[in-house]
């Protein structure tokens, strides 16, 4: 079993195209992830995320481009690479006869040969079932569960085999916002303790700014956009709101430039200022920054990479 | 023990897992008893007829060849549409993405299909031999030669029914591409009345295929020797027909795998969440 350089990037992506007959849907994507990240790919709608998605799954064929993952071609990856990748699908009415409990324990015994001493697969049906939530509902047909309880037995699913690397697809869809805090812990654990790479999509802007190391924005192809949610935001030069009080009178401002800005404010008015508040460019200020900008055909700058 | 012969036992106990839900399901339970009960109304209203001719009684030439239909019905048309469905409700999917998944799914689908058998002959035969007299006229030896056929008509029809289900295009089409060939072929196949009815030409169509020679099989098990006259040729045939059912159940078991593996190699989640789509289209 060949495996990736413990350093190396888990996910390495070169020129990546994909068209569906004349329709161009991915035009030359680049992208990496390194062990123990957790990166968030956004996009509008019809971008491709999910085309991309698969591609890494090693559920479609990519039209040309070099693809890594696990320092294998993942369409024509073996059982053993499977074994090390978790995939989180969105399911609609699979095994309805079926429980939760049973499905797992059904679907964890074919991890069961590639367990390892330092990683043992799968993991223990009671204890999942306890970390998505849904000891309670262990027992009943799967066809009964709400679509928030489904998701999680998704979630369950794809992390049966403790994978090293997993996809999530928009996976709180249809989520509360309980059973999203939820999620993310989930999320967070498996990244902490398990040093879980992670691949996800989401059209949530704050649940990719509280998950993410790294962001990537696709539009029209490819990668406009990488870096953390900071550092976008830099590089978009979306402006900051600044508020601030003088005795009575309040005050609103939005720079690019909060340090000069605020520094200027302070050799006005000294100790006149009685109360200040900066707030940095939101990742859906910069999100729609950067997608507006593509999208207007102002290529050269949005592809600009970011430095970490 | 290495990872394929550990997914086959999975999957040998998914198929019994499925079959064990599938008898407690009312839905399942629906089934077999609308089957039994219109295959026994059927017979018990042609109780007194006679197979012209013959002194055959018409529930003992049907009981057999109606056996061997239903098994052909349900042997190729369930794992036809249980395929078509999975694949579209995202069990292959989820198959597809763990280690050896497939041929534990596939194994499963093997067994389920195959046990599901088992309630319909005997919610079928067991009234049967209760109600009309004289079903089994070779005792012993014709129960074994019944086995024997099952065995056989399994082998020879099972893989055609995955084959239709990994090629039929959704759900909406298997009618086209399952119900109405095999319907057909029934009708042709000496089920209801003896092939000899038929024109000369849909009598060798029918005996290209599996239908017939079970039927005949399960006749040669259940009626006594001189019922042979009502076939073709004054004989049971028992060598062609085995080796008719053979040659089928080689060529399915060398086409299935390469049809299930490009099944698999197309499946991914937009293509289950495009039959997703669909199917809330149509509830709208």
């Amino acid at each position: 079993m060949r495996s990736a350089r413990p350093d190396g990037p888990v996910i390495s992506v070169n020129g990546l195209r994909m068209s569906y007959g004349q329709h161009d849907v991915l035009t030359g994507v680049d992208l990496d992830v390194r062990a123990g990240e957790v990166v968030c790919l956004l996009g509008p709608n019809g971008a491709g995320k999910t085309t991309t998605i698969e591609i890494l799954e090693g559920f479609r064929s990519p039209s040309a481009g070099e693809v890594r993952v696990l320092g294998e071609d993942p369409f024509r990856a073996g059982d053993a690479w499977k074994a090390r990748v978790g995939v989180v699908l969105q399911s609609w009415r699979d095994h309805a006869r079926w429980s939760p409990r049973r499905l797992l324990s059904h679907l964890g015994g074919y991890y069961a040969p590639y367990s390892r001493p330092e990683r043992p697969r799968p993991y223990e049906t009671e204890e999942l079932l306890h970390t998505v939530g849904l000891t309670e509902h262990a027992d009943r047909k799967i066809g009964t569960l709400s679509g928030g309880q489904r998701r999680r037995l998704d979630v369950a699913v794809g992390i049966i085999g403790r994978p090293e690397l997993l996809f999530l697809d928009e996976p709180t869809t249809g989520f509360d916002p309980e059973a999203r805090r939820d999620f993310h812990d989930v999320v967070h654990r498996l990244s902490d303790l398990e040093g879980t790479s992670i691949l996800l999509t989401t059209h949530d802007l704050a649940e990719a700014e509280r998950l993410a190391d790294r962001i990537l924005i696709l539009a029209g192809g490819r990668i406009v956009a990488n870096g953390s949610a900071e550092a976008l935001a830099r590089e978009a030069a979306a402006s900051s709101e600044v508020r601030w009080a003088c005795g009575e009178d309040r005050f609103v401002h939005a720079t690019p430039d909060v340090v000069p800005f605020v520094r200027r404010l302070f050799e006005e008015h000294g100790d006149a200022i009685t109360e200040l508040e900066v707030r940095p460019a939101s990742l859906e200020d910069t999100y729609i920054a950067m997608v507006q900008r593509h999208q207007s055909g102002d290529r050269t700058v949005a592809l600009t990479e970011v430095a970490q | 023990m290495t990872p394929t012969r550990h997914a086959i036992g999975l999957g040998l106990r998914r198929g019994w897992t499925e079959f064990v839900l599938s008898l407690r399901s009312a839905q399942d339970q629906g089934f077999y008893l609308f089957v039994a009960v219109g295959t026994l109304a059927f017979l018990w209203f042609n109780r007194d007829n006679e197979l012209d001719g013959t002194g055959l009684m018409y529930p003992t030439y049907a009981l057999p060849s109606i056996l061997a239909g239903l098994v052909v019905f349900s042997v190729i048309i369930g794992p036809a549409s249980t395929l078509a469905m999975e694949r579209e409700d995202g069990t292959l999917l989820r198959h597809k993405a763990v280690p050896h998944g497939m041929q534990g799914y596939v194994t499963g689908q093997l067994v389920y299909h195959s046990l599901g058998l088992v309630p319909m002959l005997v919610t079928i035969l067991v009234p049967s031999l209760l109600l009309f007299d004289e079903l089994m006229h070779r005792g012993a030896v014709g129960w074994l030669v019944l086995a024997g056929a099952l065995v056989l008509g399994l082998l020879a029809t099972l893989p055609l029914g995955m084959l239709i289900g990994a090629v039929v295009p959704s759900v909406s089409k298997l009618g086209t591409w399952g119900m109405l060939p095999v319907m057909l072929l029934t009708a042709i196949s000496g089920i209801f009345f003896p092939i000899q009815a038929l024109w000369a030409w849909v009598q060798v169509v029918a005996q290209i295929f599996p239908t017939y020679w079970i039927g005949l099989l399960m006749r040669s098990a259940f009626l006594p020797d001189a019922a042979a006259t009502v076939e073709l040729g004054d004989s049971w045939r028992t060598g062609t027909a085995v080796l008719v059912l053979t040659a089928w159940a080689v060529a399915g078991m060398l086409a299935m795998p390469r049809f299930l593996r490009r099944m698999a190699r197309r499946q991914s989640g937009s293509q289950v969440q495009e039959a997703r789509d669909a199917a809330l289209q149509i509830i709208k």
